[in-house]
């Protein structure tokens, strides 16, 4: 364990024997998810012998090693170096990303928590499918099942809590709303956060080149679609999910 | 015919699993794998070729048959077996002949008891692996009538044992501090250190529970953790204060705190551990686990020198000349490097 007595971001830490973790704050900050994930697109570029894997998640970028082949002071010295070579809190986000168009069906039997979600904000639900319709939000990190996203962050409007209780299932497809993020669920699962919305996205297809359809740093729109339209993209490829490349 | 392992019966938790499927955490797919690798390690170097696919059996096991004359090992936890009735050694190799009935019962000990294949299990590989990760809803468990594939079997040897170091009640684990052990009490780490803990009824392939002899681990504040990356070994404090000890199919990311990691070395004792068995936790240092680490992968490096002939009682050898034989015959080659 290293580190663990600084007081300034960024952190070296420690993970089992054989990971290190460079973090960028200790709570889901904008610039703090854009550090990792750009310093994660360094690390990678960078392709150092004995680092076997690397990942962002919302404001940390792990790297896998072989602690056998690569010392840990040797590690993090080249971390230190790459830390410091620019104001990582200021990096630009990485090329290669993607903007992703997802159909979504608001409220209505779908999507039920979209009323209460929308009162929570202070706005009527008119008001929230535009909002949430017209939102760009990143794919801050990936987790829980794969290729699931957490998105963010929305307007201060959406720091919404959490339900007290938990939803015991919402279907393949839902998006789900909590303090200001989005998640897109891959799979049935329970949450307890509020259903706003319902997608045919499929976020995880054998057999396609990136098997994923969400990466960390994708962005991602969930326009509005009406239930009649929502029925026809179900038996589209993708749920008429459809993505560009971003610049 | 094709090269095939029949399942006429299987126990609830049979599946494929090999090295599991690295490279995609940042995606939120954890790696996966067998829950004892050194027991993949060992039946691969009973039949002498590279570490690949087994069939995992958790607890229990099934009826099996195969479509052509084929070699097998069985490791991991002791399991009743037999062969058209006669009982076979675990730790070993055998020959199974096409037709011939193997019957593999519950666990003598342990947890996870492994059937490797001569040759290797050639199931389609679903990113780079054959294993089924059964959180993510990769693949599935193997169920009664699955006609398994085989692989080309190069080797020839049967008849041959692996001694194995008990790993399959329990003792003691080896942890080192990781990304948040200093959030927790300087008496909540030397506690950890010192009490005992029971192996929970609630186990799989995500974690292993933990119920420690005194009071539950915890700290303040400790639900609103930002998520961070999960290595397996890694012990996180749940809500009622019980460690679970994070295993081959964990999450990618979690927010629960965690006190520590297990070394890898020391894995396989966590996944054979049964419920009700008692364990405990021993911190060492960063330098130490290196070096154990070390003797860790050497000691799998070595394991195919390690495999001896199988010793038969005088009794259920008709002709003991021929024993010495074949005995003579096996110290050649196979001992020494």
């Amino acid at each position: 364990m290293m580190a663990l007595d600084q007081t300034g971001f960024p952190i070296i830490r420690t993970a089992g024997i054989d990971g290190m973790l460079v973090s960028f704050g200790d709570r889901l900050e904008e610039a703090a998810n854009r550090a990792a994930i750009a310093f994660r697109a360094e690390v990678a570029r960078a392709g150092w012998d004995g680092v076997s894997e690397s990942s962002s998640s919302l404001v940390s970028c792990y790297l896998r090693f072989d602690p056998l082949a690569l010392s840990h002071d040797e590690l993090e010295a080249r971390l230190r170096a790459l830390i410091a070579a620019r104001d990582w809190l200021q990096a630009e986000l990485p090329g290669g990303r993607r903007l992703h168009r997802i159909p979504t069906v608001y409220g209505g039997a779908l999507a039920p928590q979209l009323g209460e979600a929308a009162s929570e904000a202070g706005l009527s639900e008119a008001a929230a499918v535009k909002m949430l319709s017209e939102a760009r939000v990143r794919v801050t990190a990936l987790g829980f099942a794969p290729g699931q996203p957490y998105l963010g962050l929305l307007p201060e409007v959406w720091n919404i809590p959490r339900q007290s209780a938990l939803t015991p299932k919402v279907p393949k497809g839902a998006l789900v709303l909590a303090i200001r993020q989005l998640v897109l669920f891959g799979v049935t699962a329970p949450t307890g956060w509020r259903h706003v919305g319902q997608t045919a996205a499929e976020l995880f297809r054998l057999g396609d080149e990136r098997p994923f359809l969400l990466a960390p740093g994708d962005e991602v729109m969930f326009p509005a679609v009406s239930e009649a339209e929502f029925e026809d993209l179900r038996s589209s490829p993708g749920g008429g999910a459809r993505w560009e490349a971003l610049a | 015919m094709s090269r095939a392992l029949i399942v006429h019966r299987a126990g609830p938790a049979l599946s494929l699993q090999d090295e599991g499927r690295p490279g995609w955490i940042t995606y939120g797919l954890s790696r996966g794998g067998a829950m004892d690798r050194l027991a993949l390690a060992e039946g691969a170097a009973l039949l002498g070729q590279p570490v690949g696919a087994a069939l995992e059996m958790g607890g229990l096991g099934g009826r099996f048959e195969a479509a052509e004359d084929m070699r097998i090992a069985l490791t991991g936890a002791p399991m009743r077996a037999t062969l058209d009735g006669a009982p076979l050694l675990w730790h070993a190799s055998h020959l199974l002949p096409a037709g011939a009935v193997l019957e593999i019962g519950p666990v003598t000990s342990g947890a996870y008891g492994y059937l490797s294949v001569g040759g290797g299990f050639a199931e389609p590989e679903v990113l780079g692996a054959q294993s089924a990760h059964l959180t993510a809803g990769l693949g599935g468990p193997v169920e009664a009538g699955a006609r398994l594939a085989v692989g080309l079997d190069r080797g020839g040897e049967t008849g041959r044992k692996l001694s194995v170091e008990e790993r399959f009640n329990g003792g003691t684990l080896r942890v080192v501090a990781s990304l948040q052990t200093a959030m927790f009490s300087e008496a909540q780490r030397a506690r950890f250190g010192e009490e005992g803990f029971t192996r929970d009824n609630r186990a799989n392939r995500m974690g292993v529970k933990v119920n420690p002899d005194g009071e539950g681990y915890g700290v303040e504040g400790g639900l609103s953790v930002v998520s961070e990356v999960i290595s397996p070994g890694d012990i996180q404090m749940t809500g009622d204060g019980a460690p679970f000890v994070l295993m081959a199919e964990s999450q990618t990311t979690g927010g629960y705190p965690r006190l520590a990691t297990v070394i890898p070395a020391d894995l396989p004792r966590v996944a054979q551990a049964p419920a009700g068995a008692r364990l405990r936790f021993r911190w060492i240092s960063l330098e130490e686990a290196l070096a154990v680490e070390a003797g860790y992968r050497r000691h799998m490096a070595e394991l195919r020198r390690r495999v001896e002939p199988v010793v038969r009682h005088p009794g259920d050898v008709p002709d003991l000349l021929s024993h010495k034989l074949v005995s003579g015959f096996s110290s050649g080659d196979h001992h020494d490097h």
